[in-house]
């Protein structure tokens, strides 16, 4: 295990663990709580569709709520009640916005609906595991949520040589991998293996932190007592942020997730350890995803600890059950102090990307910061793991060159924060590459927009040309049929109509400048349309020639 | 409950602008005493100096521009800048001198170009090389090191002679004024003497020349430090002192008579004092990791040839200037390569 080969990512920073408080605690189980909240949105994107209606009798693991997208996995009641409510509640969401919510009143007997596992899923296609992981409501526990069938499925199209589990918990304050991989090893290592066969992988490589000595005891017994020989414990220095995704990948493979790529891309995998649990309980035992275990930390509560909660217990319960606040209790954020969000409230449920509720006591943790002028001392660059110049994104994104930032890379920054923490100047760095991100997308979206409507525009007009030339090949041929026939003055008759037929036109086009100046650009899908609907009917030279004449305005 | 909230990351961070620009004075401590052993207190009263006129002129200008004074005044800067040109000045150099030096290196090389973190040029060597085109007499005239002259002024006597230009009875200003050991290479070769005759002088001893040479190691030991605390990136004084030392190597393999040895060049005039302290300014270097590598360098490689050829005894001053003009364009140039584009 020592002689695992690691490899270095540029950058990172160390930081002050702060794990102490909540990982010294033994692992608690939370009460049931009166009331269970769940939220329809899982992730940014659709809502799913809720199966249940007020008044339904729901039991543990029940599904309530659906959807026929595989991107959206269903969510489960955690225990038996009835549906009080479906109603916008606030989420737990850095925006702060409400969303509908599946509200249950527990009766506190906890009945559950029949569960059968699959013990021998040896004998499952990987696509029969997919489905089985799908229909359990699993997402990837590590914080972002991201559905787990559909990242096994990138495993299809793909070799897949490498399965990643990730236990390197590297953002501070966070100790529940720690708190699970101590107490549910097993159900880990298992996990590893369904999701080994499911990819058609060899190989797990497990990566644990050094400053887990729990977890690392736990699991090493428990592989000496199973068969495990395709999963590799592996320990990774504890290096914000190591427990990055791609961080990870290159400290144990040295290989790089490509730019706009995914993992599968070079053969691997990565999954949260706790995720490979919740395989296991879905696959073997047939539970789907009810509860997970959530770290409760900071100054702010009475006694941090580990909890092992229910999906949609509401965050004021939870820190009850440790106690409750404390008097200098001052913010609420979930998920650790570099990459989380703050709350404004605890009247919000746990859901399943939730792994950290830190109360933050007095000036444990910093507010707006009081910025001055960047002195390009490159720190951020040195620390920054992606390897960016943040200055420069800085700068460009400051002076509103949002071309340039993004020249610079600015959508490979993964808001880690590392470079917020070593500038000397406090600016809030991450804070204007959200912003720089958010203005990109906005006019990206308005050039893609203005740009369908040139190719429309362009289309339309090589067809005009087309019929022009279809009609001036078939007048030519006529006139070599008539030619013969007709007198010369009617040739002459035509030849003037024609000429002033192009005056007029020519006239138009002039007249018609001022008004194109002044029409705006094309900007939604009735501008695209309306010249479009002109040339649908093909009309007369006339008609033709204006919005001809108005071509160069368009452009 | 009800919180307030803010933008994460939440951790405080680990470093702040005043803390650089203090430690980077207090390393600058090494180099300050072996001036003032070698040439007297006069160096101190030119920081204080310095100092006082540093503290005016970004008063001033932050209040013409409407800005706070007192944050400003607290991060320190203006004060670097002050005591970087004022080590860099010879020691007895009339008072109106430095405070015309400092004044013109904040409110022309700082705040004109917008303040701190706007500034293209290295405003102490602005400031420097305004002095040393305008009053190249006062500019040249250094002191004897104290292993010459046996003694060195105290800073009463200091004071005196910067403020009223008079000198304790047994002393003249002409007698003490004295050529730097670059200076005097470079008139002596000029009058067609050999490198081996120039440096029997009293002037020329151990590696470097009497007195500048402790010096350098003064500032030498503080920059180092400086590294160790990883305050300023390796990658320029490095390429700094390995540009001019190859420089003068190869020269000196060709022509020893003509050219001095490396090591003589790595311990003359600002030489330590611009690699770790000068060339290393923040807001004017180069910032990408190779980009300080090719700025170091050609910031090494200048001196060499301004100390060579060029028309001025050392360089460092106007090689830091010209590739501070330089340093975006390096940049542009030498970014590194993202996590997970091609190599
Ligand atoms: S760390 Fe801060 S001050 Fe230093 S270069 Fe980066 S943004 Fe500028
Ligand atoms: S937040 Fe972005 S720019 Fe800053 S260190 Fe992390 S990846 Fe680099």
């Amino acid at each position: 295990m020592n002689l695992f080969k690691l490899w270095n990512f540029h950058g990172g920073v160390h930081l002050d663990g702060q794990k102490q408080e909540s990982g010294r605690a033994p692992l608690a189980v939370a009460r049931l709580p009166e009331r269970l909240i769940f939220p329809l949105q899982q992730r940014n994107g659709e809502d799913s569709k809720p199966v249940v209606a007020p008044g339904d009798r729901v039991l543990k693991g029940q599904a309530i709520a659906c959807d026929d997208n595989p991107v959206i996995p269903p969510i489960h009641a955690s225990s038996s009640g009835v549906v009080r409510a479906i109603e916008q509640l606030p989420l737990p969401h850095p925006s702060g916005l409400s969303g509908l919510c599946i509200a249950i009143e527990t009766d506190g007997e906890d009945v559950a609906t029949a569960f059968s596992g699959n013990p021998g899923y040896r004998q499952c296609s990987p696509a029969e595991l997919r489905r089985n992981i799908h229909e359990a409501g699993i997402v990837g526990l590590g914080g972002a949520a991201f559905p787990t069938s559909i990242k096994m499925a990138a495993g299809t199209s793909r070799k897949v040589d490498t399965l990643i589990l990730n236990g390197a918990e590297c953002e501070p304050y966070i100790t529940c991998d720690d708190s699970l991989l101590t107490h549910y090893s097993e159900e880990v290592l298992e996990g590893a293996k369904i999701l080994l066969h499911s990819l058609q992988a060899e190989r797990c490589l497990l990566a644990v932190e050094d400053d887990m000595p729990d977890a690392l005891t736990a699991l090493e017994k428990a592989m000496n007592c199973g068969d495990f020989e395709t999963v590799q414990l592996v320990r990774v220095p504890a290096v914000y942020p190591t427990g990055g995704e791609k961080q990870l990948i290159k400290v144990l493979t040295g290989r790089e997730v490509p730019a706009r790529g995914i993992p599968a891309d070079i053969g691997i995998v990565c999954q949260n350890v706790g995720t490979a649990a919740a395989v296991y309980n879905a696959v073997v035992r047939g539970t789907p995803l009810i509860s997970r275990i959530v770290t409760v930390t900071g100054r702010g509560v009475k006694r941090p600890q580990n909890l092992l909660a229910r999906i949609g217990t509401p965050l004021s319960d939870l820190v009850r059950q440790c106690g409750g606040y404390t008097s200098e209790a001052e913010r609420l954020v979930l998920g650790g102090p570099m990459m989380g969000f703050d709350v404004p409230t605890d009247d919000l449920p746990l859901t399943k990307s939730v792994n950290c509720i830190l109360v933050a006591g007095r000036n444990e943790l910093i507010g707006e910061k009081q910025p001055l002028p960047c002195i390009r001392c490159g720190a951020c660059a040195d620390a920054c793991p992606v390897n960016l110049l943040p200055q420069q994104l800085y700068w460009y994104g400051r002076s509103d060159q949002i071309e340039r930032a993004v020249d610079y890379k600015l959508f490979d920054c993964i808001e880690c924060g590392c470079c917020d923490y070593v500038c000397p100047s406090h600016i809030p760095l991450v804070q204007y590459f959200r912003a720089a991100k958010g203005k990109a997308i906005a006019k990206r979206r308005e050039r893609e927009k203005s740009e369908h409507a040139r190719l429309r525009f362009e289309s339309r007009q090589a067809r005009k040309e087309q019929e022009k030339r279809d009609r001036e090949e078939s007048a030519k041929r006529k006139k070599l049929t008539l030619g013969a026939s007709k007198a010369p003055e009617i040739v002459e008759a035509i030849e003037r109509a024609k000429l002033r037929r192009a005056e007029k036109a020519g006239q138009a086009s002039r007249n018609s400048d001022p008004t194109a100046k002044k029409q705006p650009e094309p900007s939604g899908p009735s501008a695209v349309k309306s010249p479009d609907a002109g040339a649908a009917e093909p009309g007369s030279a006339e008609r033709t020639s204006v919005p001809e004449a108005k071509s160069p305005k368009i452009d | 409950m009800h919180f307030p909230t803010a933008q994460a990351p939440y951790l405080a961070p680990i470093n702040s602008v005043s803390r650089i620009m203090l430690t980077v004075q207090v390393a600058l401590i090494p180099g300050l005493a072996a001036l003032v052993w070698q040439f007297g207190s006069g160096v101190l009263v030119q920081c204080l100096i310095a100092l006082v006129a540093a503290a005016l002129g970004e008063a001033a200008m932050l209040s013409l521009r409407r800005r706070p004074a007192v944050p400003a005044l607290k991060d320190y800067s203006a004060a670097l800048t002050a005591i970087l040109l004022a080590v860099s000045l010879p020691p007895l150099a009339p008072w109106w001198l430095t405070a015309f030096g400092t004044l013109f290196a904040i409110i022309i090389g700082k705040h004109l170009y917008g303040g701190l973190g706007y500034n293209p040029f290295n405003p102490a060597m602005v400031g420097y090389a305004v002095l040393l085109i305008s009053f190249p007499q006062h500019m040249t005239a250094w002191l004897p090191p104290r292993e010459l002259s046996g003694a060195a002024l105290g800073f009463a006597d200091a004071w005196t002679a910067i403020f009223s230009r008079t000198l304790p009875s047994e002393l003249t200003f002409d007698a003490l004024a004295m050529a730097t050991p670059l200076d005097t290479l470079k008139t002596q070769l000029g009058l067609d003497r050999s490198l081996d005759e120039i440096q029997t002088g009293a002037l020329f001893s151990g590696i470097g020349s009497r007195g500048w040479q402790w010096v350098n190691f003064g500032f030498l030991l503080g920059g180092l430090w400086l590294l160790k605390r990883g305050l300023i990136a390796w990658q320029i004084p490095v390429g700094f002192l390995s540009a001019l030392f190859a420089m003068a190597l190869i020269f000196f393999l060709i022509e020893p008579a003509v050219y001095p040895t490396p090591l003589f060049h790595c311990f003359s005039g600002a030489t330590m004092l611009g690699a770790f302290f000068i060339a290393t300014d923040p807001v004017t270097a180069s910032t990408t990791p190779r980009g300080r590598l090719i700025y170091g360098a050609s910031i090494g490689l200048l001196v060499f040839v301004i100390r060579s050829w060029g028309g001025y005894p050392d360089g460092v001053a106007f090689a830091v200037l010209l590739l501070n003009l330089a340093a975006p364009t390096i940049d542009h140039y030498t970014r590194p390569r993202v996590y997970g584009y091609p190599k």
